[in-house]
C-alpha cells in the first residue's frame, strides 16, 4: 500500500533517477537488482531502460561465468536431463512398450527378477533396460518414476525450508539487538542437536495411514529441519543491508517494518539464497534417501530413489542391479547438484572463490 | 575461559531439558502406544502393566518423574520391549559398538581427509586437484546406504575378503567395511574444508614472511600453513558429531551392530517409549558436551578468539 511513496523516497535518495526499490543497489554485493521486482513494474522497466539494463547485465555476467565453468554446466544439463526423463519417461515407456512403472505381469514365467538387457529366455533384449524387480516391474519405469518423488522431496523440502529459514534470518538480521541474538543462539543451538533423530522419531509415532499423508510429513519434517544454514546466510546479507539507504529512505517515507523486511531487503539478497537452495536440494534427497532406508520415508506405493535401492538391497547377493540402478541414479543427480550449486556459487558471488 | 565455559553450561543444560521434553512430548502426544502394537491383551493384565510402568498416573505426574529420574539418578527407566532390561543397560552394551565404529571412522576421515585436501590445496588447479576434488565431491553424493552395499558386494560377495556383516569385537575384520562405508562423507568433507582453509592461509602474510626468511617448503606447510587452514577442520567437528550418529545408525542397520543406533530404530519401530526417550536424551546430552569440548578447544586453539 505504500508503493508509491516509497519509490518516491527512493528517487530522491538515489539521485533522482532510481524511480523504483528494484533498481536500489547495494555496493558491491552479490545482487544488484531483484528481477522479479523489476518485472513487476514493467511500465518502469520501460520508462527506465538504462538502469534496468545495468541490472541485468549483472545476472547476465553471473551466467556468462557460470558457463564457464565446465562441471557446472555438465551437472546443469545431467540434471535437465534426469528431470526430463522423470516426468516424461513414466508416459513413453508406456507408449513404446506399453509397461507402466506398476505393471505385475500376469505371466508367472515373468514374476521374477529379470537382469538388465535380457528378454524373458534369456537372449538380448531391449525391453528391460535396467532389468526388472522382483515381481516382474521395470525397473526402468520404477526408478523414473521414483525420480518423480525424489525430485518433489527435495524441491518441496527446499522451499519449505527456504520460508522459514528466509524469514526467520531476515527478521532476527533487520531487527538487530537482542532479539537477534536470542534468535541466533536458538540456531546455534539447534546445530548441534541431532535432529535427524527427532525426525525419526517424529516420522514413527505420527506414522500417516496413507502414504500421501506421509509424503506431505515429510515435506514438512525435512523442511522445518534444514533452515538453519539459509537463516544464517540470510541474516548476514540483511545486516550488510539494513544500513543503506534505500532502507533509510522507505523508512523516512512510513513504510511498515514488515514490508521494509520482506519487500525491500529480502529481494536483495536473492543471490545467496539461489545458491544456498541449490545445495539444499541435494542434501534434503539424501535425507529422505536415508528415512526411507530406514523406514520412515516414502511409504509403498509410491517409491522414491531411496526407497528402491532399500529395496534392492535384500537381493543384493543375486539381483544387485535392484539396487545399483537407483542408487548410482540417485548419485549421479546429488553429484551433478552438488557441482551446479557450486557453480552458482563461484558464478554469483566471485569475491568468496577460494582461488 | 572459565566464565566462556559457566555461560556455555548454562545455555547447553536447559537445552537438554527442552530435548527431553520435546521427545517426550512427540512420543506421548502421538495416538496409540505401546500395547496397541502388540497382541490382544485382556484389559486387567493391561491394567496391571500400566500400574507397573507408571502408566496410569496423569501424564504431568509420568513427565515430572521421567526427568526427575534422569536429573537425579541419571536413570532412564526400564525397555517396555526387552523385557526387566534398563534402558541404561542397554544403552552401556550397545554404546561401545556405536562409539567404536564412530571414531575409528572419523579418524581415518581426518587422515585421508586432511591429507587429500593439503595436496589438492598445495597444487591448486593442477589435474591432481581436480582429481581429487571430483573424487571428494562424489564421496558427498553416494549415499553411505549405498556405498556399504557397493563395499560388500565388491569385497565380500565377489572377492570374499571380508566379511559382510556382524560384530565380532573390537579388533576384528568385520569392522573394516563398517568403518570405511562410515568415513566417506567426513572424509569428503574435510577434504573440502582443508582445501579451502588452507588455500586461503597460503596467501596470507605471514607465510610469505616464513617462505622469505629461508623456510624449506615443507616447513612452512607443516610448521605454519596447516596450524591456521585446519582450522574450519575443527570447527567442523561440532556438526560432524551430529552428522556421525546418523552415520552409526545407518551403518548400523546394514552391518546389523549392536549398536545404539540400532536399538534406536528397533525402539522406533516398536514404541518402546522408554527406550527411545533416553537414547535420544542420552544421545543430546552427549552430543551438547561435546559441543562444548569442541568449542573451549577451538578457543584455545585459534588465538584471535576471545569469550
Amino acid at each position: 500500500m505504500n508503493d508509491e511513496r516509497t519509490n518516491g523516497g527512493n528517487q530522491k535518495r538515489e539521485s533522482g533517477v532510481t524511480p523504483d526499490p528494484a533498481a536500489t543497489y547495494t555496493h558491491g554485493d552479490l545482487i544488484h537488482t531483484a528481477p522479479e521486482f523489476a518485472l513487476a513494474d514493467s511500465d518502469v522497466l520501460s520508462a527506465e531502460r538504462g538502469d534496468v539494463i545495468a541490472g541485468t547485465s549483472l545476472w547476465r555476467d553471473a551466467w556468462r561465468r557460470l558457463l564457464k565453468n565446465r562441471l557446472a554446466v555438465i551437472g546443469m544439463i545431467v540434471v535437465g536431463l534426469i528431470t526430463i526423463a522423470s516426468v516424461l519417461g513414466p508416459f513413453l515407456i508406456q507408449k513404446l512398450t506399453g509397461v507402466t512403472p506398476d505393471y505385475i505381469p500376469s505371466d508367472v514365467r515373468l514374476l521374477r527378477s529379470i537382469p538388465p538387457l535380457q528378454g524373458p529366455d534369456g537372449s538380448f533384449s531391449w525391453l528391460h533396460p535396467m532389468g526388472t524387480d522382483n515381481q516382474g516391474r521395470d525397473l526402468l519405469a520404477r526408478v523414473l518414476q521414483g525420480g518423480q518423488i525424489s525430485l518433489m522431496v527435495g524441491i518441496i523440502s527446499t522451499l519449505v525450508s527456504l520460508l522459514i529459514g528466509v524469514g526467520y534470518g531476515a527478521i532476527a538480521g533487520y531487527l538487530g539487538g537482542r532479539i537477534d541474538n536470542l534468535m541466533m543462539r536458538v540456531v546455534d543451538v539447534l546445530y548441534s542437536l541431532p535432529y535427524i533423530i527427532i525426525v525419526i522419531v517424529l516420522l514413527s509415532v505420527f506414522r500417516s495411514q496413507t502414504a500421501r499423508g506421509q509424503m506431505v510429513l515429510l515435506f514438512v519434517a525435512l523442511g522445518s529441519v534444514s533452515w538453519l544454514t539459509m537463516a544464517r546466510i540470510v541474516r548476514g546479507q540483511v545486516l550488510s543491508l539494513k544500513n543503506q539507504e534505500f532502507v533509510l529512505a522507505a523508512r523516512a517515507t512510513g513504510v511498515s517494518t514488515p514490508r521494509i523486511i520482506f519487500r525491500h531487503i529480502v529481494p536483495n539478497t536473492l543471490g545467496p539464497v539461489i545458491v544456498y537452495a541449490t545445495l539444499t536440494i541435494p542434501t534434503v534427497m539424501l535425507t529422505e534417501a536415508f528415512l526411507s532406508f530406514l523406514g520412515f520415508g516414502v511409504q509403498a506405493p509410491l517409491a522414491s530413489w531411496g526407497s528402491l535401492a532399500t529395496d534392492g538391497i535384500q537381493n543384493i547377493g543375486i539381483f544387485p542391479w535392484q539396487m545399483v540402478f537407483p542408487g548410482v541414479t540417485m548419485a549421479l543427480t546429488l553429484f551433478s547438484l552438488n557441482f551446479l550449486g557450486d557453480g552458482l556459487r563461484d558464478a554469483l558471488d566471485p569475491q568468496t572463490r577460494k582461488v | 575461559m572459565i566464565s566462556f565455559i559457566i555461560r556455555r553450561l548454562l545455555i547447553t543444560i536447559p537445552t537438554i531439558l527442552v530435548v527431553i521434553t520435546i521427545t517426550w512430548g512427540l512420543v506421548r502426544l502421538a495416538p496409540g502406544n505401546f500395547y496397541t502394537s502388540e497382541k490382544n491383551i485382556p484389559p486387567a493384565i493391561e491394567k496391571n502393566i500400566r500400574e507397573k510402568y507408571g502408566l496410569d498416573k496423569p501424564w504431568y505426574q509420568q513427565y515430572g518423574r521421567t526427568i526427575w529420574n534422569i536429573v537425579r539418578h541419571f536413570d532412564f527407566g526400564t525397555s517396555l520391549k526387552y523385557e526387566g532390561q534398563s534402558v541404561n543397560a542397554i544403552i552401556a552394551r550397545s554404546l561401545p559398538v556405536s562409539a567404536t565404529v564412530g571414531i575409528l571412522a572419523y579418524l581415518l576421515a581426518l587422515v585421508v581427509g586432511v591429507v587429500t585436501g593439503s595436496i589438492a590445496a598445495l597444487y591448486a588447479n593442477s589435474r591432481r586437484d581436480y582429481a581429487s576434488m571430483t573424487l571428494a565431491m562424489l564421496g558427498i553424493s553416494i549415499p553411505n546406504f549405498v556405498l556399504g552395499p557397493i563395499l560388500v558386494l565388491l569385497f565380500s560377495l565377489t572377492l570374499y575378503w571380508l566379511p559382510p556383516s556382524r560384530w565380532n569385537g573390537f579388533p576384528s575384520r568385520n569392522i573394516i567395511l563398517p568403518i570405511l562405508t562410515l568415513s566417506g562423507l567426513y572424509m569428503a568433507y574435510i577434504a573440502r574444508l582443508t582445501r579451502a582453509g588452507l588455500l586461503e592461509v597460503l596467501r596470507s602474510d605471514y607465510i610469505r614472511t616464513a617462505r622469505a626468511k629461508g623456510l624449506s617448503e615443507r616447513q612452512v606447510v607443516m610448521r605454519h600453513a596447516l596450524r591456521g587452514g585446519l582450522l574450519p577442520v575443527v570447527s567442523y567437528t561440532g556438526p560432524a558429531l551430529a552428522l556421525l550418529v546418523t552415520g552409526t545408525v545407518v551403518v548400523e542397520r546394514i552391518f546389523v551392530l549392536p549398536g545404539l543406533g540400532n536399538y534406536f530404530i528397533q525402539a522406533s519401530l516398536n514404541r518402546d517409549e522408554p527406550l527411545i526417550i533416553g537414547i535420544v536424551s542420552f544421545i543430546a546430552i552427549a552430543l551438547l558436551l561435546m559441543n562444548l569440548a569442541v568449542d573451549v578447544a577451538y578457543a584455545y586453539l585459534d588465538p584471535r578468539i576471545r569469550y
